[in-house]
């Protein structure tokens, strides 16, 4: 019987021919935890008297980066001792968001990772078994190098046709969101196929893999292919390459097909992820701040195309533009392209890489029932630091034309 | 493990987020799960987090604990000492979390579950009853791995036991 991308990565890692509904120990390739699940993490390690990791350990410091308290001053600091004192990495805050750096670094076809963060998905698009965990599963990955699995079913999502000018991957990932469901891929993976995703670059890849989590899924997978052999060579890391494509037999739990040609650009609606609408119907809903930036969209392709529509037009006095590269290669060479200066030119307000306002913690965080409109990828109540706040998903496209008129708007006005 | 959990119940609706067990606006008390746990659930019902009592059974309806994979959000659950979350489905990273801080998952129906009423959970019959509506609904056992976490007290204890994962 034929192998789903999941199935396939598993069975190579421990080395024996596993199906979904398997339950299987498997080796781990790398491990990662930030500062708000890191500590944990190191706290259960420490309880099993561990003193060395037992397979790639990652850190990072970008959900609060740079610290805006003490509290969170000491757990990076403690983070970064832990790292020296175990040979793990510690990334300092300012380098990125974890997943940006693990695609930039670290991930490759056919590992399986396992992320203190619900985003670790984020590596599926490499051919990565990348899947989130709690703080615990993480520590006892880190000592012992395993951790264990139930092989899952996989949803196969096949984007056919080819995508309009102003619609995006991140519309395709809503509209798939929308009609699986917050819950709808529980328990199982997401395997991005078609001819759409054969087409994308790595970075918006990414974007689909991320959103993997939305529906529930354990991953979000994309086949490693020559765009993923051409974006580990553009990092010095082509050894790195791993051919993996699902078998055409393989057997998939249910298939969704979607006409990329039939989308317009699609909007998630407060509070849910899933309750996605296409832009024309919430067109003209009133926007107080537009944040442009995260492990979702914040790379550089997702910059320029926000840039094409700021270029040389300025936001209204009374709009909040945010805008945070995703790790500060991408801020390098959006300062090269001169994408930072339409930004600041525009009006927008650059800020260090790292989560910043998606997870309300610092910067950004929302008065009163006022409204963002975010390419971030979740608009749960409370998300940015206010219960009394909203939350709009969408596009850098739809961001960008946003923050031009403070209002929902369609990016397409913009593109003609 | 009991075989008998028996106690009232707080009753939250569909997709529960692990944002509104654990708001990241107490992102900086991650380090004091006691200091966290006076706002467990706050933005799903505040009056929760003031006045839920060890023992107290928590439901859901679908998809409860999604989003981040923050294991605060068991973990506030299990320092107020609630020993079980009922719910319709979770989502998966906290469903392992639960496990692994050593709360009991239960996936069934909670149909006309209100706050309030009184629960008894058979643990080993896979049966939940709801004494004050007279309601009776089964649940499927959990997979044996998390059975024996479970019973070991969580996984930092399983893994201690066992020596590992294998």
């Amino acid at each position: 019987m034929g192998k789903t991308l999941a199935e396939k990565i598993i069975s190579r890692k421990i080395q024996k021919e596993c199906s979904a509904g398997d339950y299987v120990v498997t080796p781990v390739d790398l491990i990662l935890a930030h500062e708000g699940t890191g500590p944990l993490a190191v706290d259960q390690f420490t309880a099993l008297g561990k003193n060395e990791a037992a397979t790639t350990g990652l850190f990072f410091s970008d959900h609060a980066a740079p610290a805006p308290r003490k509290e969170l001053a000491d757990v990076q600091r403690r983070l970064r001792e832990f790292s020296r004192d175990t040979g793990t990495v510690f990334h300092r805050p300012g380098t990125g968001i974890c997943h940006q750096l693990v695609a930039e670094e670290w991930a490759a076809p056919g590992q399986i990772v396992v992320g203190a963060d619900s985003h670790t998905c984020s590596a599926g698009a490499l051919g990565a078994f990348g899947t989130g965990m709690g703080s615990t599963d993480v520590g006892v990955a880190l000592a012992f190098g395993e951790t264990w699995l139930r092989v899952p079913e996989t949803i196969q999502v096949l984007y056919t046709g080819s995508l309009p000018p102003g619609v995006f991957a991140k519309d395709l990932i809503l509209e798939t969101i929308g009609r699986l469901g917050a819950d709808g891929a529980i328990y199982q993976a997401l395997e991005f196929g078609g001819e759409v995703v054969s087409g994308l670059d790595m970075e918006s890849r990414i974007t689909l893999a991320n959103m993997a989590v939305e529906a529930g899924a354990k991953a979000g997978l994309c086949a490693a292919d020559s765009t993923t052999a051409a974006y580990l060579a553009d990092q010095n890391r082509e050894d790195a390459y791993l051919a993996l494509a699902p078998d055409p037999d393989a057997v998939y739990s249910q298939t969704l097909k979607i006409d990329a040609g039939d989308l317009s650009p699609r909007v998630a609606v407060p509070h849910f992820v899933d309750n996605v609408h296409p832009v024309e119907e919430v067109e003209r809903v009133s926007i107080d701040q537009v944040f442009l930036g995260t492990c979702t969209n914040g790379r550089l392709s997702d910059l320029r195309v926000a840039a094409k529509l700021l270029r040389g037009r300025e936001i209204p006095g009374d709009m909040r533009l945010l805008i945070g590269p995703a790790s500060q290669r991408v801020y390098q060479e959006a300062i090269k392209e001169g994408l930072i200066d339409i930004f600041l030119d525009a009006g927008g307000v650059i800020l260090p890489p790292g989560c910043g306002p998606c997870v309300g913690v610092h910067q950004g965080v929302l008065a009163d029932g006022e409204r963002c409109l975010s390419t971030m990828n979740r608009n749960f109540q409370g998300r940015m630091g206010n219960p009394q706040g909203e939350i709009y998903l969408a596009s850098p496209a739809t961001a960008a034309a946003t923050a031009l008129t403070g209002k929902i708007t369609d990016p397409r006005e913009f593109l003609r | 493990m009991t075989a008998e959990i028996k106690n009232t119940c707080w009753v939250f609706g569909d997709g529960i987020s692990t944002d509104h067990i654990t708001p990241g606006r107490y992102y900086h008390l991650r380090g004091d799960i006691p200091a966290l746990a006076e706002h467990a659930l706050e933005d799903a019902n505040s009056t929760f987090a003031d006045q839920a009592k060890p023992g107290q059974i928590v439901v859901g309806g679908k998809n409860f604990g999604q989003g981040s994979s923050r294991e605060h959000a068991a973990l506030v659950l299990k320092e107020r000492g609630i020993p079980a979350v009922i719910a319709e489905s979770f989502a998966r990273i906290f469903f392992r979390n639960m496990v692994n801080v050593g709360i009991i998952p239960i996936t069934c129906c909670t149909a006309g579950f209100q706050t309030g009423d009184e629960l008894v959970i058979d643990l080993e019959g896979g049966r939940v009853k709801n004494l004050t509506r007279d309601l009776s609904v089964s649940f499927a056992p959990l997979p044996s791995i998390m059975r024996d976490i479970l019973a070991s007290g969580g996984l930092v204890p399983y893994v201690t036991e066992h020596g590992g994962l294998t």
